[in-house]
């Protein structure tokens, strides 16, 4: 096909520099809170100006931020999963049960990611292939994976994991810097990446905000779906890992929860909850957010309903505050 | 005889479009008349004036020698005007008679709504259009057919004294629709004024007794059934002042690049077979509904067909997913712009380049710089009018979104392009530039496909026109042959005039 030359006016290609569009974001206002908290704890406790203490407080939140990299995807493209807590119980029950027929580390590592795969590739064929809504699927397979841990486990607990297994959840990299700390900002830089350098992240935001005209472009929606349930099962698997080893025990009532928490975590860091919008800059900082105000709040000796009570308030600010101030 | 309801002189716009222009409209007790337009022609529009959904600019409602103002539904409601749509609005989940009284329930002494006369006075509906129909029984256990007779059960139970049927049959089985034939006759019995509309003309002929025809929203003509023939209705109905200037081009048609044959979907479309040739506009005119945007979605892999055969290029395609068919070299401007088309939240150059993604960038990685020199290509050649081509495509007029979204296609080089109401909703400024757009398209060698229920339009644009109705190609007129009134024949079903 040949070029016809027609002179339409020239549009610029943007009027905003990448940088005041930043400067002018969601992320920017969590910069400022997380810097803000930051502040707040170093004055109210002497003990939080600690190295030592500061990588402590990130394994309040490393296992759950995992999971909510891939949360992020999953939300953005408008789908949601909420079983992602079981996953983890029925991935470290799975792990337990290979531990006590004396399976070696690498072995428990490929078992409790192996299953979070699986639990993923489950719930994606449910949603992605027969077109159920997430949200129900997600939360019959929430009762389901961590039912079927009680069923095996009951009220007993595995343990005994061997003493390479403890490096996942308790070993450090270098200096302060935890094995999973480092796992955590990897893999951030690589859902960064895929979300926002990839085509397949353009078609995640593509699906979020019209599946329909989507699929009309030739995206394959239910392929790019699919993965991404698998991407929830391995992060989730992945935390299992690093959770079952920090523990360094089983129970079938482990992780219980987390997967509010993750939720939270996502929309905090600005993702939409009805899917079209959001960052992983923004996810990294609610975590971040998250970790501080928790550690922070245990160090003042706050009762923890006061911190759900609190973080209940920020969420709900969170997303009401841009309405209030007519941002959609 | 004096008509119950005059509607004179009136107007109505909206922006950038005259939908009603000095009209007029009068409905005579026990009679039925018959509004016939083709689509555009402004009949929905006087149905929601007659209704109190629109207030004209200007004109006359006369009912019974008085003027009426109808400032909302309720007034035109009260005044006894009420009107059945093609698609009723009722409750799944509510028994026959709380449907047919929603809103306006009888009440008891105690200010409750009173169960036994809502019950008796719906039994008492219903028998009076002849059914026995249990007013108890719960709308979403209904067929069709008796959905139908709740709603226009409802619509008598306002005392109304003139009804509108809005494309009526539409929806219904043979059966059913004869089973409504009865009904208008049982309304005309009571002496209701009926509005009947329909594209079908075996059925005007069969229960109007006067007709009124609008075009381009100006009445042309009105009159009694029996002095007017079919040929004169199809004449008031499409002979128009040329008011659309189209770009004059010689074709230069080359070989053959889409082939379809034998092409089957279990319920949408039958036997569907044509050849597309290079640099040829081929237009698909049928009413709505004739299975022609079916078709079109088979060919993008939207939908499966059951059987069939597609060649392009003298190769066999086989086309099972949108992707399948952009690899072939089809693609697709779907007609609902809003849903199918535009990705609003995202920024223009965006969704120009989604589909070529693989090309603008390099391992699954994306190239912003590859993507914006993508953009600004198909954009200015579309003549697009943005701040920026950051900026969000829902913050663009309908016109605008449009030009991106074709602009969408043509960035990924396609063979064959399908317009699918190319101009549709969109301002007289841009319909004009995508038609000349699309004669630039074709001129370049690309093969088009237009489907459009706007008879200038595919007079005005196509090489050639493909007819479909109910489903099938019913005829395939060049030339000289491409007349609006073989193209409206055709699509209606009509006998060749003796």
């Amino acid at each position: 096909m040949t070029q016809t030359l027609r002179t339409g006016r020239a549009i610029p290609d943007r009027l905003q520099s990448p940088a005041m569009r930043a400067l002018r974001s969601w992320e920017s206002i969590l910069v400022a809170v997380a810097i803000a908290i930051f502040v707040t704890n170093s004055f109210t406790s002497p003990y939080f100006l600690n190295a030592w203490n500061l990588s402590d407080a990130t394994f309040n939140f490393t296992e759950k931020a995992m999971i909510a990299l891939a949360m992020a995807l999953l939300i953005i493209s408008g789908e949601i999963d909420l079983s992602v807590a079981s996953i983890i119980a029925l991935a470290s029950t799975a792990m337990g049960v290979a531990m006590q027929a004396g399976a070696g580390v690498p072995m428990l590592v490929l078992i409790g990611i192996g299953t979070g795969v699986l639990c993923g590739a489950f719930n994606g064929i449910l949603v992605a292939g027969m077109g159920l809504p997430s949200i129900v699927v997600t939360i019959g397979t929430m009762s389901l994976f961590r039912g079927i841990a009680y069923i095996v486990l009951g009220d007993r607990a595995f343990t005994g994991y061997p003493p390479g297994f403890a490096y996942f959840g308790q070993g450090y990299v270098w200096w302060v810097f935890s094995f999973e700390l480092v796992l955590f900002t990897v893999l951030a830089v690589i859902y960064w990446a895929l979300l926002h350098r990839t085509s397949f992240g353009r078609a995640v935001y593509a699906i979020g905000n019209n599946a329909t005209a989507a699929q009309f472009s030739g995206i394959r929606v239910a392929r790019v779906k699919f993965i991404l349930f698998l991407l929830t099962g391995l992060m989730s698997g992945i935390a299992a890992v690093c959770l079952t080893s920090r523990l360094g025990s089983t129970r079938p009532s482990i992780a219980a929860g987390f997967e509010l928490e993750v939720v939270t975590m996502v929309v905090l860091g600005g993702v939409s909850i009805l899917g079209g919008s959001g960052s992983i800059l923004g996810v990294v900082l609610a975590a971040l957010i998250m970790g501080m105000v928790t550690f922070g709040f245990g160090l003042l000796n706050v009762p923890g309903i006061v911190m759900s009570i609190f973080l209940g308030v920020l969420l709900i600010s969170v997303i009401a505050l841009p309405r209030l101030f007519g941002r959609k | 005889m004096e008509p119950i309801l005059s509607l004179r002189g009136i107007s109505k716009s909206f922006p950038g479009v005259k939908a009603l222009q000095d009209v007029q409209l009068d409905l005579y007790p026990g009679q039925v008349t018959a509004l016939i337009g083709e689509n555009g022609a402004g009949k929905s529009t006087i149905v929601k004036v007659l209704t109190g959904i629109y207030q004209p600019e200007e004109g006359t409602i006369t009912m019974d020698g008085q003027d009426l103002h109808f400032a909302n539904a309720q007034d035109a409601s009260k005044a006894g005007v009420t009107a059945i749509h093609q698609e009723t609005v009722l409750f799944d989940e509510l028994t026959v008679a709380e449907n047919i009284w929603l809103g306006h329930a009888p009440r008891n002494r105690f200010g409750l709504i009173d169960k036994r006369a809502m019950r008796d006075g719906a039994r008492d509906l219903l028998l009076g259009i002849g059914s026995d129909m249990d007013p108890d029984l719960r709308l979403g256990d209904l067929g069709i057919a008796s959905k139908h007779l709740v709603a226009i059960a409802r619509a008598l139970s306002t005392d109304a004294r003139v009804v509108v049927l809005d494309e009526p049959t539409a929806a219904l089985s043979h059966k059913e629709i004869h089973e409504l034939y009865d009904l208008v006759e049982t309304l005309k019995a009571q002496g209701k004024a009926i509005l009947f509309i329909s594209h079908k003309f075996d059925e005007i002929f069969r229960i109007a007794d006067r007709y009124t025809v609008f075009r381009d929203g100006q009445f042309v003509g009105a009159g009694a059934m029996q002095d007017v023939t079919e040929g004169q209705l199809v004449q008031m109905m499409v002979g128009r002042a040329v008011d659309q200037i189209f770009p004059t081009r010689t074709p230069q048609i080359g070989a053959p690049v889409l082939t379809v044959a034998g092409y089957d979907h279990p319920t949408e479309f039958a036997d569907i077979r044509f050849t597309l040739h290079q640099g040829e506009i081929l237009g698909f005119y049928g009413l709505v509904g004739a299975g022609r945007s079916e078709v079109m979605q088979a060919l993008f892999g939207i939908t499966t067909p059951s059987k069939g055969a597609v060649r392009i290029d003298d190769k066999f395609r086989v086309i099972r997913s949108t992707h399948d068919a952009i690899s072939a070299g089809i693609v697709y401007v779907p007609e609902d712009r809003g849903r199918q088309g535009a990705i609003r939240g995202l920024p223009i150059f965006q969704n120009v380049t989604l589909p070529s993604l693989s090309r603008t960038g390099r391992g699954g990685f994306l190239r912003l710089a590859e993507e914006f020199k993508l953009a600004r290509d198909y954009t200015r050649r579309l003549d697009l009018r943005a701040a920026s081509l950051d900026q969000e495509l829902g913050l663009l007029s309908g016109g605008n979104q449009q030009k991106v979204v074709i602009a969408k296609w043509l960035a990924t080089k396609p063979r064959v392009i399908i317009l699918d109401e190319p101009t549709k909703g969109i301002d007289i400024g841009s319909k004009a530039a995508v038609h000349e757009f699309m004669a630039e398209l074709a001129a370049e060698g690309l093969a088009v496909i237009m489907v459009s229920s706007e008879i200038p339009e595919v007079l005005g644009m196509s090489d050639r026109v493909i007819v479909m109705r109910e489903g099938r190609i019913v005829d395939e007129v060049t030339g000289g042959a491409m007349t609006p009134e073989r193209l409206v024949r055709a699509a209606a079903g009509i006998a060749e005039a003796a």
